[in-house]
């Protein structure tokens, strides 16, 4: 019910509404070659209301859920046009009522391929185009069958995009849709009931398609500020039957709005802040997050050259 | 060019490592066809349940094989294979595993669909479901564990006394299988039995089928559904005609009337109680200077069945019941509870992977088939391997449900009369691992189901018997990990589970079937 953590791309949302212009999986700058970027980024969502199917709810014995994540990340430039990004967030579940104890603990790892296919420049902006691939797996052995408090969904995943970003003088715009398949988890019980009864200790998962699309002012991939518009949905799945509780194998959607920024921070030449809010606006089977980010990254280069992009 | 060829191996790569999309197959649905080592041809002569008798219930003699509406039988058959479709027989071959197993894990599959707490009403009371209004919302029933309990109990016991009624009938009548009287008929799944008169399938299939409607009023689609592939599958298997058919569901649903009869008055109607009642219950605790069970829900909902303590089951009369009450947890003043709870906040403050897992394992709570439906899977899948008659079948399965319907009866008399509270009431961060049931502690119902089935269990397939008592050890122990329990109410409660499984055994061993 928390995007956060029920969909295993959950690194990749992450850092596609925190870390906008850091040259991530989800906007349209490459790092330049050997130039390798790090940062933390710290975030907290919480949700008091969920879609059980399509019914918009709340429920007094979950109060307020509160996810908080930490997450570490880095992006390394093998070439101008081929970057390879990887991160591994800790996440820390809990409900503000009801008697379930909360969760926490490493999530799962992703690496990413990023490659920047085409550019140009024409008259009135600049093109380019790129295609990325992703995987992601869990790092540790958490319990996934115990939504909403489960950190993850223990599946691993496999994604690919296409993407499209244009820039004319500072302004810019990008847009990009993903296809995530995920393999089956693997559950304590033996045996669950979805819309019907399945003798299984494994979950098929359905794939998820997602669209993101951001416009907004950058200034040399140091100062950028955007909004953002993201959409997923699982190809398939279940609704959540009245009052029961959330599945690993729900048909879940969410429409989210947000407001990223990085800022270079003052006399530190390399160090940026990055910040994000996002809300959610329409979904399906989660719940209705409100998120907060913040981070810092650096950004250095192992030998002379340093040109980023744009 | 360089940058194309990693991203190629990378595409390459991830294609590898998630796989191609893996169906996740239902493993019962592989069950293979039912092979009867013994066919039990005396089990006319086994003691029923319910009924008084094996003939108490009369049919009609056989039509003749010589006659022309018995040969027109057959042509039904031979027509039917001729044009056989790849949907038929996949539908045959799932019942082919056995009738008795495959209603089983239907009731199962609806306890699981119907096992959820109503929703609140605006004004904060909890909306009460009614058989007479199934469809509409709260639907009817929530199948909690005790009503899933009663409803297993009674489906197994129909069968049972409807398929000794039809093994009786089939030894008095002796029609042979269509196949021997028409040679062009094919058997397609192995036959499991020579007398096919009423079919044995039917008979089940008819008493499931009755018995279903009952407790899920708002699945008779479905389960007509169910009852017509049933029959549908015997006919084209070559295994019996229409007419064995239409004896069969008609024994099936008159013995299943009987139980029907029996559900209707053994006080299951009751069990929810009034306002009067959850009020006692709460001051007869409080007057004996004892903390009073509460609702840990928010709006509090009343306690789940209170009076289903005093519902008829089948092993043991509302007196015995009383005569065999465990005595009183540690007093909530004690320094043994004090102990006790201590105990139970380290392990929700400690929680391990290890034991989530058997948390995890062993929750069966809401949304799933309840604990009776997990020991009816678990034994189902050994039952599988031993290859027995269909009676044999059915007459197991109706003395491990009977055990845990009384086992339910039992826990759930101790549970309001002593309507003592959760350790998460008792200690804020007492947080528990999977849900809290919604009704008091002592004793653990997870304990006394396992107990009483484990210990059955134990009797009937020998062999597996101490996977069957640590099975039920982990069950009881999970509800202590998860911190939903005390140790007592964990102990008490397997000591009373296995004693009523050993009532079952003293059943089993005077009902003729050993």
């Amino acid at each position: 019910m928390n995007y956060l953590k029920s969909l295993c791309l959950t690194p990749l949302l992450i850092l596609g509404v925190s870390h906008s212009k850091a040259q991530t999986d989800m906007d349209g700058l490459m790092m330049a070659k050997r130039n390798l970027c790090g940062g933390i980024v710290v975030g907290q969502s919480q949700w008091n209301h969920y879609w059980e199917g399509t019914l918009y709810r709340n429920n007094q014995n979950i109060g307020t859920f509160t996810s908080q994540t930490a997450m570490a990340m880095a992006n390394y430039g093998v070439s101008d046009k081929f970057n390879i990004i990887a991160s591994a967030p800790y996440i820390k579940n809990q409900t503000s009522a009801g008697t379930l104890r909360g969760q926490q603990g490493l999530q799962d790892a992703s690496l990413t391929a990023k490659w920047e296919f085409f550019s140009k420049g024409y008259k009135h902006a600049y093109v380019s185009l790129l295609a990325l691939g992703s995987v992601s797996a869990p790092l540790t052995n958490y319990v996934a069958d115990y939504l909403p408090l489960a950190i993850g969904m223990q599946s691993k995943t496999a994604s690919g995009k296409l993407m499209i970003d244009i820039q004319r003088n500072r302004w810019f715009a990008t847009a990009s849709t993903q296809y995530t398949q995920r393999g089956n988890v693997t559950i304590d019980r033996e045996a669950y009931y979805t819309t019907e009864m399945i003798y299984s200790h494994l979950v098929a998962m359905p794939s998820v398609l997602s669209s993101n699309v951001r416009f907004g002012y950058r200034k040399n991939a140091e100062l950028i500020i955007e909004a953002v518009y993201d959409r997923m949905n699982t190809l398939g799945g279940f609704d959540i039957r009245r009052n029961d509780m959330p599945f690993l194998s729900n048909n879940m959607e969410a429409s989210r709005i947000g407001l990223n920024w990085k800022l270079p921070v003052p006399k530190l030449n390399g160090l940026s802040w990055l910040g994000n809010a996002t809300t959610t606006i329409m979904g399906r089977n989660m719940g209705q997050s409100h998120m907060v980010m913040t981070g810092l990254v650096y950004q250095g280069e192992f030998k002379s050259k340093n040109t980023p992009k744009s | 060019m360089k940058s194309l060829k990693i991203f190629g191996t990378v595409l390459v790569a991830t294609a590898l490592y998630v796989g191609c999309k893996n169906d996740v197959v239902s493993e019962h649905k592989t069950f293979p066809a039912l092979e009867p080592i013994n066919l039990d041809t005396n089990a006319g002569n086994w003691k029923p349940i319910l009924l008084s008798k094996p003939d108490e219930i009369a049919i009609a003699t056989p039509i003749s094989a010589t006659s022309p509406d018995y040969k027109l039988e057959l042509l039904e058959i031979k027509s039917r294979q001729n044009q056989i479709t790849e949907a038929e027989r996949e539908n045959m071959n799932y019942w082919s595993a056995g009738v008795v197993l495959r209603w089983n894990e239907i009731m199962r599959e609806l306890v699981a669909k119907y096992n959820l707490p109503p929703y609140q009403n605006p004004d904060g009371t909890y909306p009460i479901p009614s058989a007479n209004n199934p469809l509409a919302y709260p639907f009817f029933p929530f199948a909690n564990p005790p009503y899933a309990a009663r409803a297993y109990a009674y489906m197994s016991g129909a069968q049972y006394d409807a398929l000794v009624a039809a093994y009786h009938y089939k030894s008095k009548f002796r029609r042979p299988r269509p196949a021997k009287t028409d040679p062009s008929i094919k058997q397609l799944i192995p036959m499991t039995s020579d007398f096919v008169y009423p079919c044995e399938e039917a008979v089940a299939a008819g008493a499931s089928a009755a018995i279903l409607t009952l407790m899920f009023p708002g699945e008779q689609e479905y389960i007509q559904t169910k009852l017509n592939d049933c029959n549908s599958a015997r006919i084209l298997a070559g295994g019996n005609t229409r007419s064995d058919i239409d004896a069969g569901v008609g024994l099936g649903k008159a013995v299943a009337a009987k139980f029907i009869a029996r559900a209707r008055t053994d006080g299951a109607g009751k069990a929810v109680g009034t306002t009067a009642d959850w009020k006692f219950l709460k001051d007869r605790t409080e007057a004996r200077g004892e903390v009073a069970w509460l609702s840990q829900e928010t709006p509090q909902r009343p306690p789940m069945l209170p009076m289903f303590g005093k519902v008829m089951s089948f092993l043991m009369d509302t007196t015995e019941v009383v005569n065999s009450r465990p005595g009183p947890p540690p007093s909530t003043q004690s320094a043994e509870f004090k102990k006790e709870l201590e105990e139970v906040l380290w392990f929700s403050q400690h929680p391990d992977r290890d034991r989530m897992k058997i948390v995890h394992f062993w929750s069966d709570g809401a949304g799933t088939y309840a604990p009776p439906g997990h020991w009816n899977d678990i034994a189902c899948e050994d039952f599988v391997k031993q290859r027995w008659s269909e009676v044999r079948w059915a007459r197991n399965l109706a003395l491990l449900n009977a055990s845990m319907f009384t086992a339910a009866v039992c826990c759930w008399d101790a549970k309001y009369y002593y309507y003592n509270p959760r350790p998460s009431q008792m200690h804020a961060d007492c947080k528990t691992l999977t849900g809290l049931p919604n009704f008091p502690a002592f004793t653990s119902g997870h304990s006394t189901f396992s107990g009483a089935a484990a210990k059955f269990l134990s009797h009937v397939v020998p062999s597996q018997a101490s996977k069957y008592m640590s099975m039920a050890d982990e069950a009881s122990k999970s509800r202590l990990w998860g911190a939903l329990h005390y140790r007592s109410d964990i102990e008490v409660g397997m000591t009373m589970g296995i004693a009523i499984g050993g009532k079952a055994i003293e059943r089993a061993k005077t009902d003729g079937a050993e």
